[in-house]
């Protein structure tokens, strides 16, 4: 504990009061949609801040994008705070429209798609669903299990290949993810499959080896089929904070990602990390997740997401 | 890194010409400095504000200590509240008491590092002689319950498998009894993921805590959280009382703020940290380490650890006596550059080193994979005698090592310069001073 929790004015102490305050502020805004607020001042200035930095956007980014609102305000007389939010609102909508760009899958010849990212983020899940999405437009869909790694993510993906039937290609735990990428190819082109969806094994940005053979498995699969891997799919956890911005550099740098999914934003998480990555990274943001069931994996869209952010 | 937080203090304090004693003034700007290092971190907006506020009262009237400059004494009074407030310098393990089983409970939202934990955790267990088995009651996601089998089987600890019908309580209450019957120590319970917000799922948590009665309930969180971490913690907290944190995905580059958050609003110590992919990649948690860490401090004894795992104890001592003697030749530099590549980021590594930073010369090193190709590069491409005595390498050798490499003279030119930079700053660390961080373990035994 912080101290001792009973004494007065303990670090703990001012933390429920803080918290308390959340909640206090929470009624305040209440008020002010009822009543109006009055001025713009600083208290209005440090809510934005903590709206933004609460949501992940990152404080460099969050004081940028305030003190831009500061310049605003005092360059021009503004109605009211309203105003400034709808503009702090429009501003954040205009860098998320720039990366708003669906997957679109051609239908001539095999399209491959490759989904990385760090452990956990939900990366057999959002295949899972993108599969089924794919299918249920008419497109014929093969899943590789190209994560050999960690313990039963064949059986994960097999499982999800059965309840959508849809063919998994898949090896033994421990093979190398090459090799199952490479009979994955053969075989979708024996069988005049349309999209190919690979699994890889989770893996931190930092891990050299594992990195060096995620290159790998993309150089083999450029020889095989020219062009490949087609999308590059870097999958997300909106839970994430700062370290996204990293985990978005380094895999970029090492095989190229063509596009961005945002998992898990059912919880409280806002995911505003990815205003950051909209900012610094030329990478459309394909899809984001909502929730466990197969339709919770929806395309992005910046109006809806910048709506749920700011309330 | 910490080299940039303490540069930028000490560049405040030389503007505001202040030295001897921190006052209001002076304090008010480094801690701008600190908040903002503290959220970079990812350390929750509410907590950062306490904790600034703490540390401004504890810091007025401070006076400097001799050895440092002021920059230094802000982050060393920063530094030494957070390792307060993260559980002071000690480590806290499981508590299991006297009874079979003990129930270990592993909650947390999805993905964050449940079933690998758990068996990690079997596994240090078992190493203090604990019979231990492990039960999985993730009836949701696909093939949950055959990748702790798959790693309990590996570690060989016992696994209690779930029959297929059975519900999540029922199925905890079952293993408990046949834990006991087959007299298991340590029990461990991996529970599905979950979000803290979905009360149908939170209420299935709280009734296996009632049917089985844990003796530990530990939350496990990814140290990449963001913001997101107090909500969840508090959520989780609320609903089962929970014993402590495990904290995963440390092996990454995150600098992991989320430790102070999820301290702060669950009062809660972590208790273990995850490493690694491996079986053996869980460790007990050090404060002192975290702290260094949330601040982007250079971490000597992460660094060490690192090291260890590379480099063998013998070699270890070689290169110490290489440095003590200063005999420290390319060909050595070219060895420890090939053994930082196996062990990962290099950035990572040479921010391990407190005060690598602040050597410019180092800082050209742009510690990247291409330019590390490069210098063994051109390192390879020298004669043995070169590599030995870097002395005779002349102008025409220069030529000749940079067309041998690809590179130009300029290249060779700023490699032998680092080098003798990097010799410079051994020796410097094996003087005065430097002497403690090498007996405190940098390149320990």
């Amino acid at each position: 504990m912080f101290g001792d929790p009973e004494k007065k004015g303990s670090f703990f102490e001012r933390l429920k009061e803080g918290l308390s305050k959340t909640r206090q502020s929470l009624v305040r805004n209440v008020d002010q949609a009822l009543f109006g607020e009055k001025k713009i001042g600083a208290d209005l200035f440090e809510e934005l801040e903590e709206m933004l930095v609460t949501a992940d956007v990152g404080p460099a980014f969050a004081a940028e994008l305030i003190d831009e609102m500061k310049e605003i305000a005092k360059r021009s007389e503004l109605g009211s705070p309203d105003v400034l939010r709808t503009i702090l609102r429009d501003n954040i909508r205009f860098i998320l429209k720039q990366r708003e760009a669906p997957l679109d899958i051609p239908r001539d010849g095999l399209y491959t798609v490759m989904v990385v990212g760090v452990n956990g983020t939900g990366k057999t899940t959002t295949i899972g669903k993108i599969a089924n999405e794919l299918k249920s437009r008419g497109h014929s869909v093969m899943l590789a299990a190209a994560d050999t790694f960690r313990a039963a993510a064949i059986e994960q993906l097999e499982a999800w290949g059965e309840r959508a039937g849809i063919p998994v290609i898949k090896q033994k735990m421990g093979a190398d993810p090459s090799a199952v990428v490479f009979d994955a190819l053969q075989a979708a082109r024996a069988r005049e499959a349309g999209v190919l969806l690979i699994d890889t094994a989770g893996r931190l940005h930092t891990k050299v080896n594992l990195m060096e053979e995620l290159k790998k498995v993309g150089r083999i699969m450029g020889r095989e089929v020219p062009g490949a891997p087609h999308e590059v799919l870097l999958v997300l956890d909106a839970t994430t904070g700062q370290n996204a911005v990293n985990q978005a550099r380094m895999f970029n740098d090492a095989i190229g990602v063509t596009g961005l999914v945002l998992t898990k934003l059912d919880g409280t998480a806002k995911g505003g990390i990815i205003i950051r990555l909209a900012r610094e990274f030329d990478i459309p943001i394909r899809y984001i997740g909502i929730g466990e069931k197969m339709d919770d994996l929806r395309p992005f869209d910046s109006k809806e997401f910048v709506d749920a952010l700011m309330g | 890194m910490f080299e940039n937080l303490t540069e930028k203090l000490d560049g405040i304090f030389r503007k505001l010409k202040s030295r001897g004693r921190l006052d209001e003034e002076n304090i008010r700007e480094s801690l701008k400095e600190i908040r903002m290092a503290l959220l970079e971190a990812d350390v929750n907006f509410r907590v950062v504000k306490d904790f600034v506020e703490d540390v401004r009262s504890r810091a007025v009237g401070r006076e400097v200590l001799e050895s440092l400059t002021p920059g230094q004494q802000v982050v060393k009074i920063v530094h030494d509240r957070l390792v307060e407030l993260m559980g002071g310098e000690g480590s806290q393990w499981l508590k299991l008491v006297d009874r079979f089983p003990n129930p270990v409970m592993l909650v947390g939202l999805q993905g964050c590092g449940k079933t690998t934990s758990a068996a990690k955790l079997a596994r240090l267990t078992m190493e203090q002689g604990r019979r231990t088995a492990l039960v999985s009651t993730d009836v949701y996601r696909p093939a949950a319950i055959d990748q702790l089998r798959v790693l309990g089987e590996s570690l060989g600890a016992g696994v209690l498998q779930p029959a297929d019908t059975e519900d999540p309580v029922d199925i905890a209450r079952r293993a408990a009894a046949e834990a006991e019957s087959l007299g298991y120590e340590v029990l461990i319970l991996d529970t599905a993921g979950r979000l803290h917000v979905d009360q149908a799922m939170m209420d299935e948590l709280q009734r296996i805590k009632s049917a089985i009665n844990p003796s530990e309930i530990l939350l496990v969180a990814d140290a990449m959280t963001g913001q997101d971490a107090v909500q969840v913690a508090q959520k989780f907290n609320e609903a089962l009382a929970i014993d402590g944190v495990i904290l995963t995905k440390m092996d990454g580059d995150a600098r992991g703020g989320a430790a102070l958050s999820l301290r702060a609003v669950t009062g809660k110590p972590i208790k273990f940290v995850g490493v690694g992919e491996k079986a053996d990649a869980l460790e007990v948690f050090h404060p002192e380490r975290m702290a260094s860490r949330i601040l982007g401090m250079g971490d000597i004894l992460t660094l060490v650890e690192k090291a260890q795992a590379a480099i063998d104890v013998q070699e270890a001592q070689e290169l110490q006596k290489k440095i003590r003697k200063d005999t420290f030749t390319l060909e050595d530099f070219r060895d420890q550059l090939q053994k930082m590549r196996r062990m990962g980021s290099l950035k990572d590594m040479l921010g391990m080193i407190p005060g690598l930073g602040k050597l410019k010369a180092l800082k050209d090193i742009d510690p990247d994979e291409t330019e590390l190709v490069r210098t063994m590069a051109i390192i390879d491409s020298m004669t043995k005698r070169e590599r030995a005595n870097s002395q005779i390498i002349d102008g025409s050798r220069r030529k000749r090592i940079a067309r041998g490499s690809g590179t130009s003279v300029q290249d060779v030119n700023r490699l032998l310069k680092n080098y003798a930079e990097m010799r410079k700053m051994m020796k410097r660390m094996m003087g005065p001073g430097g002497k403690d961080a090498l007996r405190r373990g940098f390149f320990r035994r």
